[in-house]
């Protein structure tokens, strides 16, 4: 006798019920996948710009037919089919400049936010969890660091120690240093107190083994995203260094430094200003999309 | 014989407000392959008792000196932190109440269990591995051999608790503190749990110390218990002898607030008047006195001892606790 108000159960039309919930993990896959990363439009873009900025600096003395210091007999020659962005005062191409160019931007930019990265984990991870007087003891002295303005000790640092590579990576990364401590610190705090930890106390794992294997795991994605908007900030603090003269020295090229040569001859050559900076631009542009796309990529909270 | 014997602990928070005496003179007594049960409200102390037997208080907390907790011939409350993690989820390991939130999420279960069998045990990854799909299988987890792989996020709460019980398990301790091991699970799977933890015991040999404030589950899974209210322990004895005849008013309120199978909703509940105390200022004299039906004056005053009664031990002012005085005093205020 069937029903007035059959069930779903009893109607032939409900829904398939999988046979077996475990059934989509055979073979495994599924267990060993790791929580995967959700791309989306802001990250994908802003990864295949920061990657393409890379590729392109790899590969500058492949894709160029001129050598960043040749110099030839045409000068502030407006961009042709030869000199596709045109030659700079000395005559120099300007598009194998910017390509060289990048490459120490680049290098000095991520090199300094992983400086900044390691130490300032290190140190926000250690005061985190220390608490107490640690605690306050690293905090003031990050104060301290921060109270200064960041160009201003930068050109301090840089101007005492010497302008090359490794005194920009060293400076810019002490520069750097407190953003990843401060975020580090928070985050500790708050997984600390999480059950976990409790756990792996009560296990017997040793507190300074609980620290990295077990709270350094899970502050790691505020700080990935922290470390990608750091190299905007890198690349833009290396261009203004060099614009001072105080980056990597000529006649190596830098952005910087090509804008600031190209002031005196701006009204006559706009394009050698113009293409360091679009240079400057596409890769912060690259490096913050792919920053706010990690975030949200990383951070259900958002 | 007793195998682990705490005394006089007192576990204080400074906080802003004041000094909270959270756990103020426990003594407890765990027989060995015996089941205890730590029976009382919240905010008893019954959690931070657990937590300070393992020494997992963090500041702001603080064992205070003079507290002892005996454990294999060593005061566990005066020996090192390097010492305490060779006992720590060696011999005495802990099952958290909640389930959801205990198991770290970045690492498969079987990485979490691992990880504490290599730290007490000298064995290469691959016994351990193995160890760790024979434990999952030991507490009823379907599959190990491809859930050992999981990760927490793809287990259900039950199955969590599984795990903690499997990584609580893995050196085979002689004592496991269970805190509140069911609260966070829905009815079923509690009496699974509790099977479990019952089953394993037995099979393991083990002493466990069951927190719960369900005294349905003390009269079914414990040999002893201890009466715990306002960080003090109020009675303990064998469950038989206390569940037949409670010697302190508050664990005679407790039994009859339990509302029986048959009962009208005419029947008015058993209730105990009041709430507990603020562990920041607790009350002179005996604590539960302001809820005690048979407070009288001298209640208020001094604050009794744990003394021998025909079923253990109480702290209570009408069971020989009293000197002559006072217990003139009771016959005239009542």
């Amino acid at each position: 006798m069937a029903d007035a108000h059959p069930t779903l159960i009893d109607s032939a039309d409900r829904p398939a019920v999988p046979a077996d919930e475990p059934a989509a993990n055979e073979g495994g896959i599924r267990f060993l996948a790791r929580p995967r990363l959700r791309w989306n439009l802001p990250l994908a873009v802003g990864a295949a710009m920061v990657l393409l900025s890379i590729v392109l600096a790899l590969a500058a003395p492949w894709l160029s037919g001129h050598d960043p210091l040749e110099i030839a007999d045409a000068s502030l020659s407006p961009p042709s089919a030869h000199y596709w962005l045109g030659t700079d005062q000395l005559g120099r191409d300007v598009l194998t400049r910017i390509l060289y160019a990048a490459r120490s931007s680049l290098v000095v930019a991520c090199l300094s936010a992983a400086l900044a990265f390691a130490s300032g984990t290190v140190i926000g991870l250690s005061a985190g969890y220390a608490s107490g007087l640690v605690d306050a003891c690293l905090m003031r002295l990050l104060d301290i660091l921060q109270a200064f303005p960041a160009l201003l000790l930068a050109i301090a640092l840089v101007a005492a120690l010497g302008p090359n590579l490794p005194n920009l990576v060293l400076t810019m990364g002490l520069l750097f240093m407190p953003r990843f401590a401060r975020v580090a610190r928070a985050s500790t705090l708050s997984v600390r107190e999480r059950d976990y930890i409790a756990a792996a106390i009560g296990l017997g794992v040793s507190r300074a083994r609980t620290m990295y294997r077990h709270v350094l795991p899970n502050i790691a994605a505020p700080l990935i995203v922290e470390a990608s908007l750091t190299v905007t900030i890198a690349v833009l603090t290396e261009a203004s260094l060099s614009f001072l003269g105080l980056g990597v020295q000529p006649p190596d090229p830098t952005w910087g430094g090509m804008i600031a040569e190209s002031t005196s001859v701006m009204a006559l050559a706009p394009w050698l200003a113009l293409s360091p900076g679009f240079a400057i631009v596409f890769v912060v542009v690259g490096f913050t999309l792919m920053g706010d796309g990690l975030r949200d990529a990383l951070d259900p909270r958002g | 014989m007793s195998l682990l014997r705490v005394e006089n602990l007192r576990t204080y928070f400074d906080t802003r407000s004041g000094v909270m005496k959270a756990v103020d003179g426990v003594d407890l007594d765990v027989r060995e392959g015996k089941t205890l049960g730590v029976v009382g409200e919240s905010g008893s102390g019954k959690s931070v008792t657990a937590l300070s037997i393992m020494r997992l208080i963090e500041r702001p907390g603080r064992i205070l000196p003079g507290s002892h907790i005996y454990f294999e011939g060593k005061d566990l409350a005066a020996v090192s932190e390097r010492e305490l993690e060779a006992v720590r989820g060696n011999r005495i390991s802990m099952v958290f109440q909640e389930p959801m939130t205990s198991l770290n999420p970045v690492h498969t279960v079987g990485n979490q269990i691992i990880e504490g069998i290599r730290l007490h045990r000298r064995t290469s990854a691959r016994q351990a591995r193995e160890r760790a799909i024979e434990l999952l299988e030991l507490v009823g987890i379907p599959s190990p051999e491809r859930r050992v792989d999981a990760f927490p996020h793809q287990m259900s709460g039950g199955m969590r608790q599984r795990v903690m019980i499997a990584m609580a398990l893995a050196c085979e301790p002689k004592l496991l503190i269970a805190d509140e091991p069911t609260t966070a699970l829905d009815v079923t799977i509690q009496a699974q749990i509790l099977e479990l933890l019952r089953q394993l015991r037995d099979r393991l040999a083990m002493a466990v110390i069951l927190i719960t404030h369900d005294l349905g589950v003390v009269a079914e899974m414990c040999d002893d218990v201890a009466v715990m209210y306002a960080g003090e322990v109020v009675e303990r004895g064998s469950v038989d002898a206390i569940f037949r005849s409670p010697q302190h008013p508050y664990t005679e309120a407790l039994l009859r607030s339990i509302p029986l199978l048959g009962m009208t909703q005419d029947e008015p509940l058993n209730v105990i008047p009041g709430v507990v105390p603020s562990a920041l200022h607790w009350p002179g004299g005996c604590r539960f006195a302001a809820r005690c039906s048979y407070a009288f004056q001298h209640c208020h005053r001094q604050p009794p001892a744990l003394v021998a009664t025909r079923s253990g031990f109480a702290a209570c002012w009408l069971r020989g606790n009293a000197t002559e005085r006072s217990q003139r005093g009771a016959a005239t205020d009542a």
